[in-house]
């Protein structure tokens, strides 16, 4: 009887791994590979090197603007500028409120995933987080000195217009969907002209329309605040987008869930709250979180119609006398925040899909 | 005699029945909606009466009064309509939008295969390209380009020159214009017939290839038709198009045409940042091929350009057309932010500059939002009738 040994694995020949090989293989395995490589380099060679040092080397991060020597970035205007770029002309002396909002941020997170475990408390939570953030902000209770939304302005108005968009269009996008999906023609109707209608026309108008119209359609006496009025048409906007991407976790639920919820003699608002829902929302997280990134780059537009975002304060600041001419750097920092900001909330949404696909694969 | 079992409104039963319980929802919904309405539209005339505001769309007849920067039609500053002043910003909108739709798809297209290309290089530089366009906002953009990039040009007298004859500066991209003498529309004849002879050679074509397999190189011939037949047409009508160089004179430009630093903006802007939108979804569409598809292919000796041609593009392209096809409709709109930087079109000259002049808010924000609402309009349609098309037709 034969014995067999075991043979230790053979090395892999030596040109099939390593870096050599892999640039052979991936960067120059054919002329048009290495040229479209050669290029590339190039390409990299002439953008990366110049706007690292405009952008770190060559910039100024400290000192006077007359001190100025180096022909970088000079990011001594963001510095000197910086409380306007994230608080608008809130009151200094109240920049604590904000900062105590975002502090709660976090703390509720943390509440809210692994401390409370009662759903009432969650839900209490869900609604105090919001009322405790707009009595911080805009004061006017407990002796906390009230801040007209004039003064509010930077990026704390960019994240409280988005917040509050989100927040405000999530009980109505999915009212729209299910009277989208509704048997009830005029539900149905109505529902789709709504969403179409919105979907149809530039957020600009709707802004213009708010700004504008709204007040129009109200007794003399009603008076809607600026930011009110935007707010008032980024609901409206986002809540038609919400509705088609609930829609759309509404349609990937099988049949015969509904069924199984009406055989057990649910009412309608029990199945698709206890059953429906639950299930549709789910699956629609990551294109929720692609509609607020969306709606996040979209609030910038409130600055057409007079309000005083964060990318508004690029010329604002600029507008000082003391300070004329720094609109790159402005431009530049303002890029860098809504970058980090949205990319980081996409690569989330990836996680979450990734996370969600498992099961197929 | 059998009864019918219907229930009456007053019966326990008649509640119980969903269908009954639908109706009145509805009849409720409906009230409730009518109701709202005649209460916002009672306080527009009460409004409109105590401020005084005229209504109607008398005022389209009225002369405007004011400058365009850009018109494709006649417009005189004096003594145009507001009517003309809304076609002026229609024509702009498309203009610009259609520069940017041609723009974006090549773009687009190039960067979505890099993606996929095994270059590694290449592969990560698309990557970063869309990663970095389409995470800043779309206003930024067009304000950077506008404000940051476009402004550091230099003035008329330091213009950059290309080609001799094209300038860029500050006041725009003045390029020479092409003159047409009255010859010039044995021209444009040519090339209606040249594209009149590749449709019907392309049918011919394809109805040759399905009944005898034989192969047409089609993309050769019609691409020489199209570029010889006006080209020959040109120089045997005795070269009717000449051109108007610009010069400098004085402190600007004379002659030639001038594309304006807020189309230039604009349109790069819009191209760079849904280029971003289309590359994924050109990404998507060609990954949705199984491999299978491709290896089966490759195993029956086909070529590899016949393979993308005929086995992985047919069934990528239902994939990529429904997003593409969107992404240019939110292009359309995306043009509106024109506004930011002054470009005129319909949102800046209409709900810009002749609301302000009129003050008739509601009429004219109504019209600009019918002009977008039909371009929706008819995006859709067109998105329906490709899905149509491009359905895999089953037995």
């Amino acid at each position: 009887m034969a014995i067999f040994e075991l043979k230790e694995a053979r090395e892999a020949p030596a040109d099939t791994k390593g870096p050599i090989h892999w640039a052979k293989e991936k960067l120059f395995s054919s002329i048009g590979n290495t040229i479209l490589t050669l290029l590339g380099f190039y390409l990299v060679y002439m953008t990366l090197p110049p706007l690292l040092d405009w952008m770190i080397f060559d910039a100024t991060w400290s000192g006077t603007k007359a001190e100025i020597t180096k022909d970088g970035a000079r990011w001594i205007f963001i510095i000197e500028k910086f409380d306007q770029f994230m608080y608008g002309f809130y009151p200094e002396s109240e920049h604590w409120r904000l900062l105590s909002v975002l502090g709660l941020f976090p703390i509720s997170i943390v509440l809210f995933k692994y401390v409370l475990t009662n759903s009432k408390a969650k839900l209490a939570l869900l609604i105090a987080f919001p009322v405790v953030s707009f009595i911080l902000i805009s004061g006017g209770f407990f002796g906390l000195m009230h801040v007209e939304t004039h003064n509010w302005g930077g990026l704390m108005l960019t994240i409280v217009v988005a917040s509050v968009g989100i927040i405000a269009s999530f009980p109505i996008g999915i009212m729209l969907a299910l009277g989208r999906q509704s048997k009830m023609p005029l539900i149905r109707t109505l529902c789709i002209g709504f969403i179409e209608f919105i979907r149809g026309v530039p957020l600009i108008t709707l802004l213009f329309m708010a700004s504008v119209v709204l007040p129009m359609f109200f007794h003399e006496g009603i008076e809607f605040d600026k930011l009110l009025r935007a707010l008032i048409g980024i609901t409206l906007f986002q809540s038609a987008y919400i509705a088609e991407v609930i829609r759309g976790g509404l349609q990937a639920i099988p049949r015969g869930q509904y069924e199984a919820a009406d055989a057990l003699g649910l009412t309608y608002w029990q199945a698709m709250f206890l059953i429906i829902l639950p299930q549709a929302l789910k699956i629609s997280i990551p294109n929720i979180v692609g509609s607020f990134i969306s709606l996040f780059k979209d609030t910038t537009l409130i600055l057409i119609i007079g309000l005083f975002d964060i990318l508004a304060m690029v010329t604002l600041t600029n507008s000082d006398t003391q300070w004329l001419g720094f609109e790159v750097e402005g431009y530049v920092f303002v890029t860098i925040i809504y970058w980090a900001i949205c990319f980081s909330m996409s690569q989330y949404s990836k996680s979450i899909e990734r996370r969600f696909n498992t099961e197929n694969k | 005699m059998k009864k019918n079992k219907k229930t009456s409104l007053f019966s326990k039963g008649f509640f119980n029945n969903p269908e009954n319980r639908a109706v009145i929802y509805q009849i409720v919904t409906l009230g409730l909606v009518i109701l709202f309405t005649m209460y916002l539209v009672g306080n527009l005339f009460d409004n409109v009466e105590k401020r005084g505001i005229t209504t109607g769309f008398a005022f389209l007849d009225e002369a405007a009064g004011f400058g365009v920067s850009q018109n494709l039609i006649e417009y005189n500053d004096v003594s145009s309509t507001y009517g003309r002043v809304f076609v002026v910003g229609v024509l702009n909108t498309l203009l610009v939008s259609a520069i940017a739709l041609v723009a974006t798809t090549i773009i687009g297209l190039m960067i979505g295969i890099g993606r996929l290309s095994s270059n590694w290089l290449i592969s990560k530089l698309c990557m970063v390209y869309v990663e970095i366009f389409r995470n800043i906002p779309i206003l930024l953009q067009i304000l950077f380009w506008y404000n940051v990039v476009l402004a550091a040009l230099p003035s008329p007298r330091k213009s950059m020159v290309f080609f001799e004859h094209a300038f860029l500066n500050n006041r725009g991209f003045i390029l020479p214009k092409p003159l047409l003498e009255s010859n010039a529309i044995y021209i444009g004849f040519a090339i209606l017939i040249a594209c009149a002879s590749v449709f019907y050679l392309v049918r011919w074509s394809k109805k040759r290839h399905d009944e005898t397999g034989e192969e047409f190189p089609i993309f050769k011939v019609s691409l020489s038709i199209l570029v010889l037949a006006p080209l020959i047409v040109y120089f045997v009508s005795g070269q009717p198009i000449s051109a108007d160089y610009p010069a400098l004179k004085g402190f600007n430009f004379k002659g030639g045409f001038t594309i304006i630093p807020e189309l230039l903006a604009l349109a790069f802007a819009l191209s760079i940042y849904t280029a971003t939108y289309i590359a994924e979804a050109v990404r998507a569409g060609i990954e949705s091929v199984p491999t299978g598809q491709k290896e089966a292919a490759k195993s029956l000796g086909l070529k590899d350009h016949i393979i993308l041609q005929k086995v992985v593009l047919p069934q990528a392209l239902r994939v990529i057309i429904p997003p593409v096809i969107n992404q240019y409709l939110n292009l359309i709109k995306n043009s509106s932010l024109a506004t930011a930087i002054g470009y005129p079109e319909i949102v800046t000259l209409f709900s810009g500059t002749a609301l302000n002049q009129v003050g008739q808010a509601i009429e004219i924000i109504l019209m600009t939002m019918a002009v977008y609402l039909t371009f929706s309009i008819v995006i859709s349609v067109v998105l329906n009738w490709v899905n149509a098309k491009i359905q895999i037709k089953g037995r």
